[in-house]
């Protein structure tokens, strides 16, 4: 039995026991390698994909979960990687290792949707369940300031 | 002769010789007359099989009406399995009396219904006697179907007759002993059943009663959200839509006694029932998933008319301050219980829930419910909270396109337990939920499909 989604826009047809986590379907049947495998057990957000718009542990999501859903990964936020979050990660230079930042820019962007201009309580209250052994907190939420900058004047692609 | 003789009277003489003999001997005479008295009480007569109706005889207009009132009376989510053909039947339906399994009824002639009659299918619609005049069980909403008119029930027919075949015996049933025999449902019926078509109440108006007709007749809420006695009957009265355990779902009460803070106004029913979610109540999950999908079948009008039924069980509209201030109240608690946390229990609902659990400016967030408004929160049965979080929220089966993920896979029993213990300390005036590790462990055996 084949499971029917959309991610990034194409309609594709996976033919995985229903229970395989979406993550594994994403890196290894579609082949999108963005999304990361942290913990396994949705407690930090490095596997976060969009599915509806909302941000998704795809570590714990089966795949019988999104037969019909509407996927987003960090490779189909933009075209070219330059999303406003994107590039504002880029400006200020975010990443130190990098593992943990698809999820991070993930749920960001989600955050951005909500809060077009958030205060740092609700970037804390959104961004907590994103861990990042590095402590690039501080400059995560600078750029997710600066990045609510950036979209202010143009429209975002989420 | 003379040697049988002898052996009649000797044996007459014993009988004659013991009280206790005659007693007994009366009293399996009792029996037997009460058995055949109870057997010809029971006995419904076979229909005779008719040539299957072509598709053409039926009136296009009414097979369509009968569609609708197929999807709303839920004919196909009962009987069909997941990956088998609709209508095929073999759904298990599991219950304190056994597993009881739907049959098929597709036009097949030899495994379905292909030879019912239009009386034979009205028979078993509204007495509950299959065409060959056996008792069917009550896990076939008869109780309900009962109340369906004449009309109605001939446009389901014409709708049935008009499906594919589908050739697929059925399965056997699992109930215990006796109750499998058909016949012994006569009796279920003599205390329980009372056959009689919709009758509208002159105390309220047209839309509410074709409302009551749907909910009563059709779509059989009160199946679900109406607890049963110890023989399975619904129990009446005040009893009526105050919730109940089904499929190892909480059915919530649709009464005044349903415990969500920001209560059921029509708008919000309107939008769980007919667009798969709702701001303050969340999504359509568990049995009520489909129910949910099947409704959208109705008109415009037809939808009022349910939610003008459901919503006077609780008694009428509910003054719109206490949404507001239940509403109020957990945003005040969801802003407290975010960002950096150093409390074991906050940590972990920050750490797993609340990255998409949250609100957006001083609004909830109609995509995924606040947790201090869900009725999951406040039911005194853990039951739906603990199968949401174990086993999650697939997207066909929710609000369209969305997903929870289930945590069953990542999180312990004591860690679900936790969460859930969390939620009601914080979100709730409720009651501590008493065992929530063993409960998590036995839902979890259970498993998502299975109730």
């Amino acid at each position: 039995m084949s499971t029917d989604f959309r991610i990034n826009g194409r309609s594709v047809s996976v033919g995985e026991e229903t229970d395989t986590p979406l993550l594994w379907v994403i890196r290894d049947d579609v082949g999108l390698k963005g999304t990361k495998f942290g913990c396994g057990i949705g407690m930090c957000g490095a596997c976060t994909v969009h599915v509806g718009g909302r941000p998704t542990r795809s570590c714990i999501t089966p795949l019988s979960a999104v037969a019909g859903a509407e996927i987003t990964t960090i490779e189909g936020l933009h075209p070219e990687g330059n999303h406003p979050v994107q590039q504002a990660w880029r400006d200020l230079q975010v990443p130190q290792c990098g593992y943990c930042q698809s999820g991070q820019i993930m749920q960001a962007v989600t955050l951005l949707a909500d809060f077009p201009s958030p205060t740092d309580a609700e970037i804390d209250a959104v961004m907590s369940g994103n861990l990042c052994r590095c402590m690039t907190y501080s400059r995560i939420r600078a750029a997710i300031k600066a990045a609510a900058a950036l979209s202010a004047g143009k429209v975002s692609h989420e | 002769m003379s040697n049988s003789a002898s052996l009649s009277s000797r044996w007459i003489a014993r009988v004659n010789g013991g009280t206790v003999r005659r007693w007994a001997l009366l009293a399996a005479a009792a029996g037997v007359i009460g058995l055949v008295g109870f057997a010809a009480f029971a006995w419904r007569p076979a229909l005779p099989e008719v040539a299957t109706p072509a598709s053409s005889s039926f009136n296009p207009d009414v097979v369509a009406r009968g569609a609708m009132l197929a999807s709303i009376g839920y004919c196909s989510t009962c009987h069909s399995i997941p990956g088998g053909l609709p209508y095929g039947g073999g759904y298990a339906m599991k219950s304190p009396f056994g597993t009881l399994y739907s049959t098929n009824i597709s036009p097949d002639r030899e495994t379905g219904i292909g030879t019912w009659s239009k009386e034979a299918f009205r028979r078993a619609m509204h007495e509950g006697v299959a065409r060959d005049g056996s008792h069917l069980f009550p896990g076939f909403p008869y109780d309900h179907f009962t109340k369906i008119s004449d009309d109605d029930v001939d446009a389901i027919y014409a709708f049935m007759m008009t499906q594919p075949a589908v050739h697929a015996p059925a399965h056997p049933n699992e109930l215990i002993f006796p109750l499998g025999i058909r016949a012994l449902q006569a009796g279920w019926k003599l205390l329980f059943f009372r056959p009689g078509r919709f009758e509208p109440s002159p105390d309220h108006d047209a839309l509410w009663n074709r409302g009551a007709y749907i909910a009563e007749a059709f779509s059989h809420c009160s199946a679900c959200h109406t607890p049963r006695n110890p023989l399975g009957a619904e129990w009446g009265g005040a009893s009526r839509y105050t919730g109940a355990s089904v499929d190892g779902w909480f059915a919530p009460p649709l009464t005044a006694a349903n415990p969500s803070p920001a209560p059921w106004t029509s708008d919000e029913l309107h939008a769980y029932l007919f667009n798969g979610l709702s701001r303050f109540h969340g999504t359509p999950s568990g049995p009520m998933s489909p129910a949910a999908h099947s409704l959208a079948a109705l008109s415009a009008s037809d939808q009022d008319a349910l939610v003008r039924y459901v919503a006077s069980l609780r008694g009428g509209e509910a003054d719109p301050q206490v949404a507001a201030t239940a509403i109020n109240r957990a945003l005040q608690i969801d802003a407290t219980s975010a960002g950096h946390q150093t409390e074991r229990d906050v940590r972990l609902y920050v750490a797993a829930c609340a990255s998409c659990h949250y609100n957006g400016s001083a609004v909830i967030n109609p995509n995924r419910p606040d947790l201090a408004l869900n009725s999951a929160v406040h039911l005194a049965d853990p039951a739906n909270l603990i199968r949401v979080i174990l086993f999650g929220i697939d997207t066909p089966e929710g609000a369209g396109g969305l997903v929870m993920p289930a945590f069953g896979s990542g999180l312990s029993d004591a860690d679900v337990a936790r969460i859930a213990a969390y939620l009601r300390r914080t979100r709730t005036n409720q009651p501590p939920w008493p065992d929530l590790e063993t409960t998590v462990g036995k839902i979890r055996a259970q498993g998502k499909g299975v109730g």
